[in-house]
């Protein structure tokens, strides 16, 4: 490896978005967006329900292939993970989901299990390693979610609502692990419509109305000084039709 | 009604004194039910999988071919596969007509449609559930399917049990491939065909309570795992 590779191996590279626009049925549902997130900042999506929060996400994750306009990863891509609104976990044990992730991304059979143990024990799941992922609490599954992300080492996390069903405790939890993946050099883009959670951890909000990007700016910026009607409306805790 | 009386006395002394002739059957009948539901469970479970994975041209045609053929009277498999495997077939010269690879070929083709359509169904409803999870941790289609079925495992085996009683059940399809040869490919269901025709009712019916007792020993074992790994697994 020459410098200028391990240059860009300890940067995640830029993100783009160039007129994504996603249609279903004859329906825009988002679009034209326009978008570049660089660095590794805490990303925060806002907007309210049915604004293409989620549906941003997939795309830029791609979970989904935008009908025009493209997604593009300045250089190469990114190792990526994603935390979904309601964790999807495998029918096995807390323990065997982590090692199920670590298997996949190609993990030596022999390091598995000691890594995912470490991973239920950062993340508090310790004494529940043999406990069917399944019948874990809410809060719990979610923090086995951003274990098995956190294993995957991601240099871009991505959160769907992560927090939505969930009681103040685990928000906290949650919350927490993200600022951790933050502190460890991960850049976060974590969609949430909780104002609050959103003061708690933004570097800087992208704000979506009816599918359509209508602002991008710093955190601070953004709750003291929206520059857009819907905006100022979504703080102050109107409806924004 | 004293002759059924004595018929059931008869069968049950035949049953509890492991009669050879009996035992013999029994063995046949459930090497070639369960090698035929083996290895329909080894190619219809992939490829009910791939089924429920993939999107192609024709997919609904296959789909809805599939669902039909889960109601393939068992006369007319037999007799494809009669047509098939006989002296002037295309796989005449195998000679197997009259063997019990014959008949868990029969069976096969009896229980096939059936594990591999209830497949798709199951991995199908699993995948709609799983599929953004699996895509995000980069899982390839082919890559998915081992991960679905393990994970339908708990339907799976009722699946497979469904298919373990159409091919210990069925007569017809083993009776025109097999031909009911003593000692050769003499089943459960067409011995007791033969033997009630005879008026030999304390064999038949010996031999009917063996199959009853066998399908109800399956299921109820499948029952048990099961309600047991829905309680562990939630």
């Amino acid at each position: 490896m020459n410098d200028m590779t391990t240059h860009i191996m300890t940067d995640t590279p830029p993100l783009s978005l160039e007129g994504v626009t996603f249609t279903h049925r004859g329906q825009r549902l988002l679009g034209p967006v326009d978008l570049r997130l660089t660095g590794c900042r805490r990303t925060l999506v806002m907007g309210p329900n049915g604004s293409g929060k989620s549906l941003m996400m997939r795309l830029a994750h791609g979970l989904l292939a935008p009908t025009r306009g493209e997604v593009c990863w300045e250089g190469r891509t990114p190792r990526q993970a994603m935390v979904f609104q309601r964790p999807v976990l495998l029918k096995r044990s807390a323990l065997a989901n982590l090692v199920y992730a670590l298997a996949v991304n190609g993990t030596p059979r022999r390091r598995r299990k000691a890594h995912a143990r470490e991973a239920l024990e950062r993340f508090g799941l310790g004494p529940l390693e043999r406990r069917p992922a399944r019948v874990l609490s809410g809060g719990e599954q979610q923090r086995l979610a951003l274990a098995r992300a956190w294993l995957l080492e991601p240099e871009v996390l991505f959160l769907d609502e992560p927090t939505s069903a969930l009681d103040p405790a685990a928000i906290l939890a949650v919350e927490r692990s993200v600022q951790e993946f933050h502190a460890g050099g991960t850049r976060i883009l974590m969609s949430s419509h909780d104002l609050n959670q959103a003061r708690r951890l933004a570097d800087e909000v992208l704000f979506l109305n009816a599918g359509r990007l209508i602002e991008h700016t710093d955190a601070a910026t953004f709750f003291t000084a929206p520059a857009s009607r819907e905006a100022r409306a979504f703080i102050r805790g109107e409806l924004v039709l | 009604m004293p002759s059924d009386t004595s018929a059931l006395n008869t069968a049950l002394s035949l049953i509890l004194g492991f009669d050879p002739a009996l035992m013999e059957i029994v063995a046949l009948s459930l090497r070639v039910s369960l090698a035929a539901v083996l290895m329909a469970a080894v190619i219809g479970l992939p490829l009910g999988a791939a089924l429920a994975l993939w999107r192609f041209p024709g997919r609904s045609v296959l789909v809805v071919a599939l669902n039909a053929l889960m109601g393939l009277p068992p006369v007319v498999a037999g007799l494809c596969v009669y047509l098939l495997l006989s002296r002037a077939g295309p796989l005449g010269e195998l000679g197997l007509l009259f063997t019990p690879t014959a008949m868990m070929v029969a069976q096969l083709v009896l229980v096939l449609p059936i594990i591999a359509a209830l497949a798709r169904q199951q991995v199908e409803e699993l995948h709609q559930e799983y599929r953004e999870q699996l895509t995000s941790l980069g899982l390839s289609r082919l890559r998915m399917i081992p991960t679905l079925l393990w994970d339908a495992r708990l339907g799976l085996v009722t699946v497979i049990l469904a298919g373990f009683g159409r091919a210990s059940a069925e007569v017809g399809a083993v009776m025109i491939v097999g031909g009911n040869i003593d000692g050769v490919t003499r089943m459960m269901t067409t011995a007791i065909v033969l033997e009630t025709s005879k008026g030999n009712l304390a064999l038949a019916l010996g031999l009917g309570i063996v199959l009853l007792g066998l399908v109800a020993l399956v299921n109820a074992a499948a029952y048990v795992v099961g309600e047991t790994a829905r309680r562990r697994l939630g």
